[in-house]
């Protein structure tokens, strides 16, 4: 089964033909305790080689039991798992453990060890001599964006931001090929967390390794995995697929509930704003003659976007009155970033403005055209026919309900 | 004659050679305390079913009053120092096991979970994750042994001359100079003070990872 190549990217290898090598095969798991509840229930799972895989689901739903039972912390009642078609039982527990990375909550740092030390412990268990292992922890904080200089520092006087990039330069320190990531960004803040979500999504661009994330949260499964898959309570598999497909077909009431109300405008992320057609008349420097502005009114609004001399927006003016003289300005909310922000983006920045209409920006900020909810609505129908005629694993894309609130 | 630091011939030592004594008494005894309690609490920390048990072992063995206890030794360890030392070993244990097992317990779940999913084995993982977390509260113990310790020895002086110290409060009442015993008391006190404010200093140096 090679589910999500469409969306995944170039991310699954397939050596034999028509047979995917998932790195780490789960297969038929299932964890019992010796109470009589049950963890994980016959759960099989294909993780993909070179690509985030995210458990999600609420909590009891066995999805740290499972990343625990792919390092022997915990062991399965019955199935089995393997790593590269090896059973993970076949090589000694401290080896194996060592291969993989391994994020938790709250990092889990060592408190008496300095970062740099923290940093170099799997390479010192593996026999890295000293300097070697210091090294490479110091090429290690530069990658997480940690400034060198807390190299002495003692996990104490770091704030839960830092430290939980020094967890996840740790896991990296011996250049493992799977990370397994327990939740590792739910104690943080949210402006730290994105931060710490888009570190990730960067450093998995430069490194390509597997990673399997647990998280509660459906927002950070979907931004940040490439598979996802859903659990529910008792450890049962309800949905493995990739992010899109997952908001555009969810498997079931409890997936759609999960999911949340607003799916539709999320998976709007997915679709980029490359084609929507922006406008490029309703825009005037602020210094502009009432002739310039009479010229660059246009019926479908009474509005024009004002920027300073640079092209920059500054917002929106009532054209008739400033033709009139008063300089009062419409705020525009936020921008977005024509060519590479997403319809979301797009779409949110013309529902925040007043006007209704979005405003673009190149990469340097200066505004490159104007798009009406309109507009945005037609682009989005547009990238909806797109997907469906695309892919066949959107099956229904053009009778979503959600292009109805969309238009609304 | 007479003074406050004129010692009695009878004690064969002066008073530096009494505070000498005094502390090989009571530290030595801190430092076995250490040792057996050690892997006992590793034990303890371990099998939490043996934790109790162990406890109320100690506890009782602390509850022996110290003279029964040296009296009993006498009949194998003779009137020596071992027959001092050999009880106070054992009432260290009651505040010694406690203390690091808390400490051990004290590792946060997310380090212990870290530990382990790197790759330590229960073994390295006590040694060089556990213990070394457990430092501030095993020392908080240490403290306690120690100072109790120091105060304990006197009691030696019952059994001949083996009480450091203390020998001074018997030769006080023996020779109608109550300055010994003063010397004795504050002599003592300031031992105690002095050698608890060095264990603070080494527990600073030991832990510069500790929060302030």
């Amino acid at each position: 089964m090679c589910s999500g190549q469409e969306n995944g990217g170039p991310l699954i290898f397939c050596v034999l033909e028509g047979l995917c090598t998932a790195l780490i095969l789960i297969d038929a798991v299932t964890k019992r305790y010796p109470d009589g509840t049950t963890a994980v229930d016959r759960l099989t799972l294909e993780i993909p080689d070179g690509s985030i895989t995210v458990l999600v689901g609420p909590s009891g739903c066995g999805k740290t039991t499972t990343l625990r039972m792919i390092n022997r912390m915990i062991d399965p009642t019955e199935g089995r798992i393997t790593l590269d078609g090896a059973d993970i039982r076949e090589q000694p527990v401290n080896a194996l453990r060592r291969s993989m990375g391994y994020v938790i909550q709250h990092a889990g740092l060592f408190p008496h060890r300095t970062i740099a030390e923290n940093i170099a412990t799997v390479p010192r268990l593996l026999g890295w001599d000293r300097r070697q292992a210091r090294a490479r922890a110091l090429e290690l904080m530069d990658r997480v964006g940690l400034d060198k200089a807390l190299a002495k520092r003692y996990p104490y006087q770091l704030s839960g931001g830092q430290q939980q990039r020094v967890g996840v330069a740790r896991a990296l320190a011996a250049d493992p090929p799977v990370m397994l990531m327990d939740e590792p960004f739910s104690a943080v803040d949210p402006i730290v967390r994105k931060g710490l979500q888009e570190e990730l999504i960067r450093i998995q661009e430069e490194l390509g390794k597997t990673i399997v994330f647990v998280t509660h949260d459906i927002d950070e499964a979907i931004k940040i995995g490439d598979m996802v898959a859903v659990l529910r309570e008792g450890g049962k598999l309800a949905q493995y697929a990739p992010p899109a497909e997952l908001l555009s077909s969810p498997a079931d009431g409890f997936v759609e509930d999960f999911l949340g109300l607003d799916r539709g405008i999320r998976r709007l992320s997915f679709f980029t704003a490359a084609g929507l057609e922006l406008n490029t008349v309703p825009m005037i420097a602020v210094d502009s003659t009432a002739e310039q502005m009479a010229a660059r009114t246009i019926p479908q609004t009474p509005y024009l976007l004002v920027t300073d001399t640079e092209g920059r927006p500054l917002g929106w003016a009532v054209a008739k009155e400033r033709i009139a003289g008063s300089d009062a300005l419409i705020a525009f909310g936020h921008s977005f970033t024509a060519g590479r922000d997403s319809l979301r983006a797009a779409l949110d920045s013309a529902v925040l403005s007043p006007t209704g209409w979005a405003v673009a920006v190149d990469e340097n900020g200066r505004a490159v055209g104007v798009a009406a909810q309109e507009a945005i609505a037609a682009a989005i129908r547009t990238a909806h026919l797109e997907q469906s005629a695309g892919s066949d694993a959107i099956p229904g894309a053009s009778d979503n309900p959600d292009d109805a609130a969309v238009d609304a | 004659m007479g003074g406050f630091f004129d010692i009695p011939s009878d004690l064969q030592a002066s008073w530096w050679g009494l505070i000498g004594l005094h502390l090989q008494e009571a530290l030595i005894p801190v430092l076995f305390g250490l040792l057996i309690a050690l892997p006992l609490a590793q034990l303890g920390a371990r099998f939490r079913w043996l934790y109790p048990p162990m406890l109320g072992v100690t506890t009782v063995l602390y509850a022996l009053p110290s003279l029964a206890f040296i009296v009993l030794l006498i009949n194998w360890t003779g009137l020596s120092t071992t027959t001092v030392e050999i009880p106070l070993t054992i009432y260290s244990l009651v505040v010694l096991i406690p203390a690091i097992v808390d400490g051990v317990r004290s590792v946060p779940e997310e380090t212990h979970a870290a530990a382990t999913a790197m790759g330590f084995g229960p073994f390295r993982r006590y040694l060089q994750v556990e213990l070394p977390i457990a430092v501030p509260a095993i020392f908080a113990g240490l403290r306690v042994a120690t100072v109790s310790s120091i105060s304990l020895v006197s009691v030696g002086a019952l059994i001949g001359n083996e009480g450091g110290l203390g020998n001074l409060l018997s030769d006080a009442l023996h020779y109608h100079r109550p300055i010994l015993s003063w010397n004795s008391v504050i002599t003592t006190a300031v031992l105690a003070i002095l050698i608890d404010g060095l264990l603070v200093l080494l527990r600073r140096l030991l832990t510069p990872w500790a929060v302030r």
